[in-house]
């Protein structure tokens, strides 16, 4: 029955486009006319030894892609359209799969057992293929199967636990699974691929594995197979045992007391003397109990200490053995590897872990790291500088400001001259160092600060010197200086401090992003970015000159963009990064300039020109240019105001490209937002757009392939538009309001179990109330009648919502403002709703009773406007 | 796995502007919207765009003819009740003034008394002065007179009402209170709220704009005495429940201001602009100095004289509405002075006084005297006329309130919450 492919697979993999496409067309095809018997095919084709190797593979990959996608909207068809197929093809499907695991190709083997696990996906959370983990169990227990089968199957039982949950199988099943597993780690009974294979299982089936660890015998048998295998002497199952003992150290923390000692030796030993992979994942292995443990030390509240899991200290206990081994790792560092940042080895996974560590055990690691640093910081192997610089810099975070700003202070004016090492890695760490110490001990807003007003000159000149150096030392100090502008914003009289070297630290960061050395971008986007922190951090009575002659030099270089040469997709790559990270620039200096009166006139001035450079990156259409330059637009709007008006002909269609660029859905969320910005600084000027805004924001709710954090903001949009064009918005009601009343009920049917999807719902929530707002107030001297049909569904959503115990604070606001709204705009219309509603006493009283004035103080105003209907 | 994609590489801690812009403008998108549907909550646009139109060098002046000095309520129209602020907020100069000067709400004289006085009513002693509009927003105060003349343009501590240095001069919030300026102590004295810190409460009932009132004023330091920032002092008034101890209080009570007679607020009217029967007004000798009217020479003519508007059909009538019918003008009188409809004329009431059936007027005797003076925009109302001519003739005395308000046992203790000590 299944029809004959091989030549079509082997065809669409030519190098001849001709021959390639025209496969492809007739595969596409098939797939279209018949799409059983075409994946029956696949899996005929991938199952058949006798067919070539290349001809199975992409059989199996259509059949995987059939099966599953990343997108979820597509997935969810995929697996409608495979529910929907006959069981019997189906049943023919699955044992030519099952029957490939026996296959003497390995590619075979692997395949099929990936396509295995997602048709295990679909059907065992539905119960549709209850014989699967018996049959696989049954090539594992049968002595006479050969150890490829073996080994396929428990890769396929490693791959199916990865997909479905342990809910979906009975304990018997797991328990069964699980002793499969962990009898194929067996040394005794199995060659290195069956136990490879079972160690990789093991990794999956671990979340499985919830009632066996807590049972002490299961559990001991479990962690003993685990660390034996951990020293076998096959490198790669010694790595994949130490990648269980990570995943065991996060899902199991709270029962691991009893093999730390055991632990703690296997783990010093890898990394002292193991394969790097092997040491990485040791190193992992502390560096996941930190996580742990700085999680239940957050998480922990100091009024009842017994609720949470219990906190074993195994870091504190570890400390005096655990530092040391750490800073051995920092000493291993690799020639050339700040200038590659795919680069991870041991010592940057040292330096990470010794990071978590003190972020863990606060003060104590002090003492222990200092004397590393202070012999080796002034020797002269680089690496021993690197070392102890490395691991100062680690350190910064966890031990209190009192223990660290005495050792900061008299190690700065060391940290400054090291910028003039003549080492390249000892430079880049440095300058990483300092960055440290301005993110973290450098904060004159709450009056605390390494820096003094006094040394601020030095610090500055050593910077805006170094700035200069190779580039990843330069990314390195653009970072410092990053940090160093954001502690003084917002600093009070200190902010001044930064003003006399403005123009400097400008004009600098201006020469680093345009340096050609940089290789790629980075270093010049780093340096934009230092600059727009700098821009948004400066004090803006003293700088706005200094801001205000920065505009035309940027507005300058975005009009140079335009004519950059395009030859190739890298150059109109390259032309759409610079417009990007030049309009990011802009966005800043438009909103610092126009918070306040006195430089609002700057932006105003500039607007015509700013618009028409923003208009001409349109026009260049780069996506991520796209973005930031609507980033940018959504700040002219609000600078601008209504004057925005006249450049609505011409920005319109970009507008409506926004909106309608799915694919790239922040783009589009971005574009929704700026549709707000638009209205609140058009008014009702914005009506002649209003239609065509409408229809796509209406068309973006309803696409499925639209990415559903876009959604909720879209509804805030019509409250916005509501607002802006009062009575004219009630030819969108018929549409508008059926919408946000099925998403009302989306929100009370959510799921409250995964933790994403409450802040979603919330998210949703609010941004329904706040339409309700916009849109209520917009009727409200006008047609306020237009909404009384939808009062009594939003009344109840109100109450559904009061009753949420999970909602969050700016639910809560957005529901108590829109009660008060819902009175207010609809008076005498509702008092019989709200007599026969009973909840909204409680509910204001609870919000009355709130530490939070601005929620208070609105219940207050809404309970006046309920007052009021209730006497009319 | 692949650990080095859990672990953000921790000495490539990169800076992610971007994330930040996106992030700052989501904030700053969401603050404005916030601000934009507060604003609609509070009729904010309207106040602040004419706020900003500057002070007027100097206050109209208006030759003051037959009105008591100082003003007193007696111009009215009927005013929708939701002002149309749209419209309003594009006003400048003169056309800013004349909106302002129908937003007060305005009180009729008193010439019977109301049901239920004790239960639904609330009274206080009027100060003698200005009565006033007190703006505060965008860090500036003022406060414009009844036909919509600025009096003072000045800092004050009121939400908004300064440009200090923490900034609270937000735009977003601001104040409306309706006031009495009592020029000896340079005090503004509150006698409503009509819009608190960015929150209207146009709509609200008395009951709820005095609870109002009562808990912030004080709190927002408006009441401290003058400073810098400061300019006037502003002060509560004590506000009673009408019952015998309430109204003998508001009557008789030391007060640190000059009183000018009773207003009477019903406990559940809403903030209405124009003239409304729900807040009333009433006076006699010993709370007022100026219960009869008196001319523009500040001396009481031996006639009461009143303003009607002359319609069409030659009919002369009040300004309330509907308006109420005094008689018809003899159409040589309009030929000689070429008068036209719409003008507002003079009268005096003649030794006819006013005959009225069964509490309904029916006949007036009134004497032509001349045009009204051309600032009167209005025409006076009804219980104005009615209560200049018992004032004349058979007073409303104090007694006779008393007297309306059932024994005192029976009255409700006054909720302590409620009372104004100013």
């Amino acid at each position: 029955m299944a029809m004959e492919i091989t030549q079509f697979l082997l065809a669409a993999q030519s190098a001849d486009a001709k021959v390639r496409t025209e496969a492809e067309t007739n595969l596409r095809q098939f797939q279209e006319q018949n799409m059983p018997l075409f994946l029956l095919s696949l899996s005929v084709e991938l199952s058949n030894d006798e067919k070539p190797v290349e001809s199975r593979r992409l059989a199996g990959i259509v059949l995987k892609n059939s099966l599953d996608a990343k997108d979820a909207i597509r997935k969810e068809q995929l697996v409608q359209q495979w529910m929907a197929i006959d069981v019997s093809i189906k049943s023919q499907i699955k044992d030519f799969l099952l029957k490939t695991l026996g296959s003497s190709v390995p590619e075979a083997r692997h395949t099929s057992a990936q396509v295995i696990a997602k048709i295990a996906s679909i059907e065992i959370p539905r119960k549709q293929w209850p014989e699967l983990i018996g049959s696989l169990l049954n090539n594992m227990t049968q002595q006479d199967k050969p150890a490829s089968l073996k080994q396929a199957t428990l890769e396929t039982l490693g791959y199916v636990c990865e997909e479905i949950s342990h809910q979906d199988l009975v304990q018997d099943e797991v328990n069964a699974v699980l002793t499969a597993v962990v009898q194929g780690m067996n040394l005794a009974d199995h060659g290195p691929e069956v136990r490879l294979a079972a160690t990789k299982a093991l990794y999956n089936a671990l979340e499985f594995a919830q009632t066996n660890f807590e049972n002490e015998m299961e559990r001991n048998y479990i962690m003993k197979v685990v660390c034996d295998t951990a020293m076998s002497t096959e490198v790669e199952i010694r790595q994949a045992a130490f990648e269980c003992l990570v995943a065991i150290a996060s899902a199991y923390y709270e029962v691991l007391e009893p093999y730390m000692q055991t632990l703690f030796q296997l783990t010093s030993n890898a990394v002292k003397g193991d394969e790097e992979t092997v040491a990485l994942q040791a190193i992992e292995f502390w560096s996941s109990i930190c996580d742990e443990e700085i999680e239940l030390q957050e998480f922990e509240s100091p009024e009842s200490g017994d609720s949470g899991p219990p906190h074993s200290c195994f870091i504190e206990k570890a400390l005096s053995s655990l530092i040391p081994l750490l800073l051995e790792t920092l000493l291993k560092q690799e020639e050339d590897q700040d200038q590659d940042d795919t680069i991870w080895n041991i010592s940057m996974a040292g330096g990470t872990c010794l990071g978590l560590v003190a972020r863990t055990v606060g003060d104590a690691i002090v003492p222990l790291v200092m004397p590393f640093v202070e012999s080796n910081i002034v020797k002269p192997d680089w690496r021993c500088r690197e070392a102890a610089t490395y691991a100062f810099g680690s350190i910064l975070e966890g031990p209190s400001v009192e223990k660290l700003s005495p050792l900061v202070q008299a190690g700065l004016e060391f940290l400054l001259n090291a910028m003039k090492d003549g080492n390249n890695h000892v430079k880049d760490t440095t300058a990483w160092t300092l960055s440290r110490i301005f993110e973290l001990l450098h904060s004159p807003a709450n009056d605390f600060s390494v820096i003094s007003p006094e040394n601020l000159k030095r610090v500055l000149g050593v910077l805006l010197e170094s700035i200069k150096d190779a580039p990843n030392v330069a990314e390195k100090v653009c970072g410092a200086i990053y940090y160093l502008a954001q502690g003084y914003e917002d600093a009070g009289p200190s902010s001044s401090l930064l003003s006399p070297y403005l123009t400097e630290i400008i004009s600098c960061l201006i020469a680093t992003a345009d340096r050609t050395d940089g290789g790629d971008s980075k270093l010049r986007s780093s340096a934009y970015e230092t600059l727009n922190e700098v821009v948004r951090c400066s004090n803006i009575a003293e700088t706005s000159s200094i801001i205000a002659q920065l505009l035309p030099v940027i507005m300058n270089k975005l009009g140079q963009t335009m004519e950059i040469q395009i030859v190739s997709s890298e150059d109109r790559e390259k032309q759409g990064d610079l417009q990007a990270s030049l309009c990011g620039v802009l966005q800043v200096i438009i909103q610092k300039l126009s918070s306040t009166d006195e430089t609002k006139p700057i932006i105003l001035q500039a607007a015509d020109q700013i618009m028409l450079l923003f208009l001409k990156v349109f026009g260049c259409r780069s996506s991520t240019v796209h973005e930031e330059a609507m980033l940018a637009i959504g700040a002219l709007a609000y600078a601008t105001g209504s004057q925005f008006e006249k450049y609505m002909p011409e920005f319109f269609q970009y507008l409506e490209m926004g909106l309608q660029n799915f694919e790239e859905y922040q783009v589009c969320g971005i574009t929704v937002g700026v549709v707000g910005d638009i209205c609140r600084a058009l008014d009702d000027k914005v009506l002649p757009y209003c239609d065509g805004i409408m229809g796509l924001l209406l068309k973006d709710l309803a696409s499925s392939e639209l990415h559903r954090s876009v959604k909720p903001p879209i509804f805030s949009c019509f409250g916005d538009i509501a607002l802006a064009i009062g009575e004219h918005f009630e030819k969108y009601v018929p549409y508008v309001l059926p919408m946000m009343q099925g998403a009302a009920e989306i929100c009370a049917k959510m799921e409250t179990s995964d933790e994403e999807m409450v802040d979603y719902g919330n998210q949703l929530r609010r941004c329904i109330f706040e339409a309700y707002s916009g849109i209520l107030q917009g009727f409200k001297t006008v047609k306020p009648e237009v909404m009384v049909p939808y009062a009594q569904h939003l009344l109840k959503f109100i109450e559904l919502v009061s009753r949420d115990s999970q909602r969050d604070e700016s639910v809560t606001k957005a529901a108590v403002a829109v009660m008060g709204d819902l009175a207010d705009a609809l008076g005498s219309n509702i008092k019989l709703m709200l007599k026969e509603s009973a909840f909204y006493d409680e509910f204001l009283g609870e919000c009355l009773q709130s530490d939070d004035e601005q929620l208070k103080e609105t219940a207050g105003w809404t309970q006046g406007m309920i007052q009021r209907v209730m006497v009319l | 796995m692949a650990p080095h994609d859990l672990r953000r590489p921790f000495k490539r801690a990169a800076i992610s502007d971007q994330q930040k812009r996106r992030e700052l403008s989501l904030l700053r998108q969401a603050q404005n919207r916030r601000n934009a549907q507060h604003q609609a909550r509070c009729l904010a646009s309207s106040i602040l765009s004419l706020q900003s139109s500057a002070p007027e060098s100097e206050p109209e002046q208006s030759d003051i003819e037959i009105e008591t000095v100082p003003e007193t309520e007696h111009e009215s129209e009927a005013f929708s009740k939701d002002p149309d602020v749209r419209r309003a907020s594009t006003l400048r100069g003169p056309e800013a003034r004349k909106w302002f000067a129908k937003q007060l709400m305005l009180p009729e004289w008193m010439i019977d008394v109301p049901d239920r006085l004790s239960q639904d009513w609330y009274v206080l002693a009027r100060p003698a002065g200005k009565r006033c509009f007190v703006v505060s927003s965008n860090g500036t105060t003022v406060s414009r007179q009844r036909n919509g003349s600025i009096l003072h343009y000045f800092p004050s501590a009121l939400p908004a009402g300064a440009k200090t240095r923490d900034g609270s001069g937000s735009a977003q919030s601001y104040c409306i209170l309706d006031c009495i300026f009592h020029e000896s102590d340079q005090t503004y004295y509150v006698i409503d709220t009509v819009c608190w810190n960015g929150y209207s409460l146009y709509d609200c009932t008395a009951e709820f704009r005095f609870y109002w009132l009562n808990s912030k004023l004080e709190e927002s330091g408006a009441c401290n005495a003058p400073s810098h920032y400061h300019k006037f002092r502003f002060s509560a008034v004590p506000v009673y429940n009408c019952d015998q101890s309430g109204l003998y209080a508001a009557y008789t009570g030391a007060v640190p201001y000059v009183k000018d007679g009773l207003l009477f607020y019903n406990k559940h009217a809403h903030y209405q602009t124009g003239n409304t029967p729900l807040v009333l007004v009433w006076k006699d000798e010993n709370c007022s100095q100026y219960v009869i009217d008196t001319d523009g020479k500040g001396e009481i003519p031996s006639q009461q004289q009143l303003v009607l508007e002359l319609q069409d059909d030659r009919k002369l009538v009040t300004s309330d509405d509907p308006p109420v019918l005094f008689g018809c003008l003899d159409g040589d009188i309009i030929e000689k002075s070429g008068i036209q409809s719409g003008n507002l004329l003079r009268f005096a009431i003649g030794d006819g006084g006013l005959s009225f059936v069964d509490g309904k007027l029916e006949k007036a005797d009134l004497v032509y005297l001349g045009k009204s003076n051309r600032a009167r925009v209005f025409a006076d109302s009804y219980s104005k006329v009615i209560f200049q001519f018992m004032v004349r003739h058979s007073p409303l005395k104090m007694d006779d309130l008393l007297a309306s308000i059932n024994s005192p046992d029976d009255q409700e203790k006054i909720p302590s919450d409620i009372e104004m000590v100013g």
